[in-house]
């Protein structure tokens, strides 16, 4: 090389971008509007999406998204004869192993009286006292895991355990609402109340059921003394699993328990899992969404082709100043480079504006809805950025265009 | 070899490929010396663009060898090419070809920008040049806001900030008046003692009177002629 090349160096090509913009403000500020439109609307879609989103989760509490429930669907065989739906005896043990689980259990509702499920409920024995005595409260039977599952806390001593279960014991826990009406506050004394006329020693009261609250309206039995003394449920009253899962694995646990439960017919089971939040997401994501994210597309393509437009006037109208600059040392890349850089400056600045306005849209809705706005740094950090594409894209045929003019030809005009 | 020579034309020809082909300039053998003012004239259509295209790098001879500075620039690829009319050449037009969002000094500091000149230097080397050119004074106006001959006062200096070995103006007063065409051939004058090399092509029969040598061209053909020999 006999000559040091001649180039137009990053700052010098930056600085001659900003000043082809602003040379003509009122144009840029058309050229740019469609840019702006489509990323303002790009954002502001996502953002209230985001926003929407987060709002459902905010209901979608841990103890929702924690729990799975199980219900037979099917009749069984047992010793030769057909009972009602159910579930096999060692059901909790075969849902506990499932990976995730944290507890199950079962219960049902015991069906006594001419109303299904409720009883009277008395501290005197039958026979003595006025039948004003006895009120009528929902008798319900349930497996020793139950309480765990459904976050039980007591009041005063304990829940039933796999023992009172396996030997029918007679003994009953007490909602708390129950406990009040009967006036029974204390274990100690040993109290015993009678459910439709039989004796059932009372080991605990339950003052928290955070998944089944009417619990806290019934009295409980194990499930074994029920069955033993009232026969298995039926069709009439179905048993039903509750299953306390750990965070995130609710749908997991969900696809695994019909087989776990029944490896041979694993239709047997209606299976209810909280919504996915992701599911949810999607739904939020549907139909309007997809409705503006197109409308956002179509401006952005309209913005592209303002951009591509005015680039490709602004070469021809600087023929002269091309074939200047041509003659004064810019290469051809220089040149192009040049249109390039006006055209993505132009996306850029139009971007910026755009992420402005939606950010601003988001958060106006927020404050009028009363929500959290929650815009996600991946949709608002690119976008300018997506402008800036735009602008460039745009800039390829025009910097094209205006790479291929001949010096020659350009300045003697 | 001539030790001392800007332009050295071996032969140099340019054919337009037709049909029909056009001998826009005949093979001609020239030398231009370090400091010379030559004006090349010529009517309409006789070759005189043709010959600065050739002599700016701006076009290729299809024929000849032609030395800038006793470089062989024929052989140069297309960006080296480029470097040296960047650094070896100033050019002015008829047509200014100013910037016209951009004050006057900001115009001048275009070529220095290719040419790699730090941006501190920039301004104050393109003030010098204005300085130099008499336009001092208005560096800081727009140049749609300056006379025909203030603008060409100002292509001349941009022309000339990068210190080039050859000027070459073509018809730099065809756009203005009498009285602002002398001023600016004046200022050609004036460039000229100083030791610039300076090719002037024109119609201007006054342009070509300020100048001790002129090339004719006529049909491609360029002939040597002597004052007063022109009608
Ligand atoms: N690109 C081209 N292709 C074909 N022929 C050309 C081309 N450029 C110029 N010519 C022809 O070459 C000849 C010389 O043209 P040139 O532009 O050099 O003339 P000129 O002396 O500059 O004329 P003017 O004084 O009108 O500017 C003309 O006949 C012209 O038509
Ligand atoms: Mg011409």
């Amino acid at each position: 090389m006999i000559v040091e090349p001649t180039r137009l160096g990053i700052r010098d090509l930056a600085s001659e971008a900003l000043a082809g913009i602003i040379a003509r403000p009122g144009r840029s500020t058309l050229t740019v509007l469609g840019t702006v439109l489509g990323i303002a609307a790009f954002v502001a879609v996502l953002g209230l999406t985001s926003t929407a989103t987060s709002q459902i989760s905010v209901r979608f509490t841990t103890l929702i998204a924690t729990e799975v429930r199980v219900q037979p669907t099917g009749t069984v065989e047992t010793a030769g004869r057909t009972t009602g739906p159910m579930f096999p005896d060692d059901a909790e043990a075969r849902v506990e192993r499932i990976n995730g689980v944290q507890s199950a259990g079962i219960s049902w509702s015991v069906g006594l009286d001419q109303v299904p499920g409720v009883a009277p409920v008395s501290t005197l024995p039958p026979g003595t006292g006025t039948a004003a005595d006895a009120e009528s409260f929902e008798i319900m039977a349930s497996s020793p895991g139950y309480f765990r599952a459904i976050h039980a806390e007591f009041a005063a001593g304990r829940a039933f355990d796999t023992f009172h279960n396996t030997h029918a014991e007679p003994v009953a826990v007490l909602g708390e609402a129950v406990a009040r009406r009967l006036g029974i506050t204390r274990l100690d004394t040993s109290p015993t109340v009678f459910l439709a006329g039989e004796p059932f020693s009372v080991i605990g009261i339950l003052n928290q059921a955070e998944r089944t609250p009417e619990a806290l309206l019934s009295v409980i039995t194990p499930a074994g003394t029920a069955e033993q003394m009232w026969g298995p449920p039926s069709t009439a009253n179905t048993p039903q699993m509750i299953i306390d899962t750990e965070v995130g694995a609710a749908q997991q646990v969900g696809d695994h328990v019909s087989l776990a439960l029944r490896p041979n017919a694993t239709d047997q089971y209606d299976i209810t899992v909280p919504p996915d939040p992701h599911t949810l997401r999607d739904q939020v994501n549907t139909d309007l969404n997809m409705l503006f994210l197109t409308l956002a597309a179509v401006s952005l393509i309209v913005g592209m082709v303002g951009i591509a437009n005015t680039t490709l006037v602004a070469v021809l109208e600087r023929i002269g100043e091309i074939g200047l600059r041509r003659a004064a040392g810019a290469r051809r890349r220089d040149i192009a480079l040049q249109f390039l850089s006006e055209s993505a400056g132009l996306g850029l600045l139009g971007g910026l504006v755009g992420t402005s306005l939606g950010v601003i849209t988001v958060v106006a809705v927020a404050v009028v809805q009363e929500w959290t706005p929650v815009i996600e740094p991946v949709v608002t950090l690119p976008a300018p950025l997506g402008g800036a594409i735009i602008g460039l894209l745009a800039g390829l045929y025009p910097a094209w265009r205006a790479s291929r003019i001949e010096p020659a030809e350009a300045l003697h005009r | 070899m001539i030790t001392d020579a800007v332009i050295e034309f071996d032969g140099v020809g340019r054919t337009y490929p037709g049909p029909p082909p056009v001998h826009a300039l005949q093979p001609t053998t020239l030398t231009v010396r370090k400091g010379e003012f030559v004006a090349v004239i010529g009517p309409s259509g006789s070759g005189k663009s043709t010959f600065l295209n050739i002599t700016g790098l701006l076009d290729r001879p299809t024929a000849g060898t032609y030395r800038l500075d006793g470089m062989d620039v024929d052989t140069l690829g297309e960006s080296e090419r480029t470097a040296l009319r960047g650094r070896r050449i100033g050019f002015v037009f008829q047509a200014f070809h100013l910037l016209s969002h951009r004050t006057a000094v900001e115009n001048v500091m275009v070529p220095m920008a290719y040419a790699g000149v730090a941006r501190r230097k920039r301004h104050r080397l393109a003030l010098e040049t204005l300085r130099h050119v008499g336009l001092g004074h208005r560096a800081q106006a727009m140049s749609n806001q300056l006379s025909g001959g203030e603008r060409q006062r100002v292509a001349v200096a941009r022309a000339l900030v990068t210190r080039p070995s050859l000027l070459l103006c073509d018809e730099p007063t065809g756009n203005l008046d009498t009285t602002t065409a002398g001023s600016v051939l004046e200022l050609l004058d004036g460039l000229h003692r100083d030791g610039q090399t300076v090719v002037v092509v024109t119609h201007n029969p006054d342009v070509a009177a300020h100048t001790q040598r002129r090339l004719l061209i006529q049909d491609g053909h360029v002939h040597e002629t002597t004052q007063g020999a022109l009608a």
